[in-house]
């Protein structure tokens, strides 16, 4: 038998119709669980980002006045080798009067070092085809057949400007962003 | 699973078909925390626990595992891989507060799982074997949360370290060979940290596992409930999902919001000030104490003070793991055959006077040890195992229990078959229940 409450229970369920409001309250719960989840997993892939002591030692400060022309120096930047080098007149030179369209990754000299500075070239120790160490650096090392860079892991070579002759790398050896602080002093790691 | 009328997994989409007659692992979750699971319907909020701490166990292992990514186990440089933690690690303060504070949520969630069993008898037949499991996955978590505390290489990180492997040179004999082997050393040095680090990483995995054992064979009688009296038929019983689903979504809703409260605004609140302080193993500090999840137990270990026949400090290393062990014969020294306190007229005035000596217990165990505090923990660890070994079987034995209702459905519902079907079946709705 029917009684009182029940009708009205058909009578409300009938309202609600194809929503009804425990659909809606369902729904609302269980997407802000979700967000909430969601949110959480922020932070734990971040944490696997550098963290700030890290990227704190981002930059690096190198002075150059001990470099005599033909010489460089290694220097660590980012736990990376990096290759300063005071270029002589003839490696300009050499470098010079190889035209830019000719190369695998045409680019100039004048476009892989900063206005006046020509004979300063900072580059990544780096090779670009398996990431070496290139010899040329340091004294007595072999510097391959265009006088600048080898790397004795697979051959390739690169010329006074660091640029890649020739071996099985694809590209010149990378140029970090630095800016001259003084004229003997720059900073690798800085946008200009 | 438990009972004949549990409804079975009936997968519609081909996709499921086609997986559940190779690999039927959406069924084993349907069967386990699904429709397929039938539970008491008279549950209250606090079999919300069980679940609680199946969360608060993922958030320690997934927080943990990310933790270890950045913690260095070498006393050298841990302190300060756990600041840099703090300090340069993205979220690192946040993972590491969460993963402190999860311990403390652990511990209050089972502790209050382990009274409702006590209070309900979720220790008795047929349902020892979960208790005792139970047992089992809180003494793994003592282990853990033990190392865990060690790892932050802090004053009470080194010194926790020293005294808790000094219980096991109580030991008439092999002590203090067992200490030096339990340590690599004479003190804790980097031999300890890192056997404490390895093992603080592999014990969650095996709580994980015997987890899974305590869920399978909780599976068997099925969940009990406030009455004590078993299921009779499938109108004591609702299925899992939606209806405890949705309840423990709610209690899970509840327990982030104070857990996160602890982790933004109180994050060292549980926490120790000394262990801010790099070990020295020259200088004690002047109040030691263990976490807090610890002190009923340090109080019973600190009542001895007086040889008798053994040493005191032996008879202190006894009585605490003896409280612990004591539990897992529960089932056998309780022999009244009602489970539910409710139903226990005098038992249950025995029930929270052990609650209330077990907060005792927890207060002096956070005190320095001195008078009053010292004679306070004697008498309530004399009355902790008098509870357990004089007056539970005493009690069991002379009580006479309330009357049992003839089932659960009666005993909340009343036996009205149509207010006891689920919704779209008749009952009352959208009318509050006439007052019985």
């Amino acid at each position: 038998m029917a009684t009182v409450e029940q009708i009205d229970r058909e009578a409300a369920l009938a309202q609600e119709q194809g929503h009804r409001r425990r659909d809606f309250i369902n729904i609302a719960a269980v997407a802000f669980a979700g967000v909430g989840g969601a949110a959480f997993v922020y932070p734990l892939v971040s944490q696997m980002a550098p963290a700030a002591d890290t990227l704190a030692l981002a930059s690096t400060e190198i002075d150059l006045a001990g470099i005599e022309p033909g010489q460089s120096i290694k220097a660590i930047y980012r736990k990376q080798p990096l290759f300063v080098r005071h270029l002589t007149p003839q490696e300009i030179a050499a470098a010079n009067s190889v035209p830019a369209d000719s190369l695998r990754d045409p680019e100039t000299l004048e476009a892989r070092t900063k206005p006046g500075k020509s004979q300063w070239l900072v580059t990544l120790g780096v090779c670009t085809h398996l990431g070496c160490v290139p010899l040329g650096a340091a004294e007595g090392e072999n510097k391959g057949e265009f006088g600048g860079y080898f790397c004795p892991c697979h051959g390739s070579h690169y010329d006074t400007a660091g640029r890649i002759r020739k071996g099985p790398a694809p590209a010149n050896l990378e140029v970090p962003d630095y800016v001259f602080r003084s004229d003997t002093v720059i900073e690798v790691g800085a946008a200009a | 699973m438990s009972f004949p009328w549990a409804n079975h997994y009936q997968p519609k989409n081909p996709f499921m078909k086609y997986l559940d007659e190779r690999l039927p692992l959406p069924r084993l979750v349907y069967n386990a925390i699904g429709g397929g699971y039938p539970v008491p319907r008279n549950l209250n909020y606090l079999w919300n626990f069980g679940v609680l701490a199946g969360l608060a166990l993922v958030i320690q292992i997934v927080t943990g595992v990310v933790l270890a990514m950045h913690y260095a186990a070498n006393g050298a440089v841990a302190f300060g891989s756990i600041e840099r933690i703090m300090r340069d690690v993205n979220w690192g303060w946040m993972l590491r507060y969460m993963h402190a504070n999860g311990a403390s949520f652990f511990f209050i969630v089972v502790y209050i799982h382990i009274f409702r069993g006590l209070y309900y008898g979720s220790y008795k037949q047929p349902r020892e074997m979960v208790w005792i499991l139970g047992i089992v996955i809180f003494l793994l978590m003592m282990a853990t949360a033990f190392m865990g505390y060690v790892l932050p290489w802090g004053q009470m990180s080194f010194w926790g370290a020293k005294v808790i492997t000094g219980l096991f040179g109580a030991i008439p004999l092999v002590g203090e060979g067992l200490q030096t082997w339990l340590l690599g050393g004479f003190a804790p040095d980097n031999a300890a940290l890192n056997r404490f680090f390895s093992l603080h990483y592999l014990l969650p995995f095996v709580i994980a596992g015997v987890v899974m054992l305590k869920i399978w064979a909780l599976h068997i009688p099925g969940s009990s409930n406030p009455t004590g009296v078993d299921v009779k038929g499938p109108q004591d019983t609702v299925p899992f999902h939606p209806y405890y689903t949705a309840k423990d979504g709610f209690g899970i809703g509840v327990f982030l919001i104070l857990f996160t409260f602890m982790v933004f605004f109180a994050p060292n609140y549980l926490g120790h000030p000394d262990n801010y302080i790099e070990a020295n193993p020259l200088s004690t500090p002047a109040h030691i104490v263990p976490e807090w999840y610890f002190w009923p137990f340090y109080a019973i270990l600190r009542a001895f003070t007086v040889d008798f026949i053994l040493p005191a400090k032996l008879w202190g290393v006894i009585a605490m793991f003896a409280s612990i062990l004591l539990l897992f014969f529960l089932t056998w020294i309780d022999r009244s055959p009602v489970r539910s306190t409710s139903y226990r007229p005098l038992y249950k005035w025995f029930f929270w006077l052990l609650v209330l000596d077990i907060l005792v217990l927890g207060y002096c165990g956070g005190a320095p040890a001195e008078e009053p505090f010292v004679i306070i923990s004697q008498i309530a660890s004399i009355y902790y195992f008098a509870h357990f070994l004089v007056i539970l079987p005493i009690v069991s034995a002379i009580e006479r229990p309330k009357p049992l209702p003839n089932s659960i459905s009666e005993s909340v519902l009343h036996g009205e078959e149509r207010e006891s079907a689920p919704l779209g079946a008749g009952g009352t709705f959208g009318k509050p229940q006439p007052a019985e």
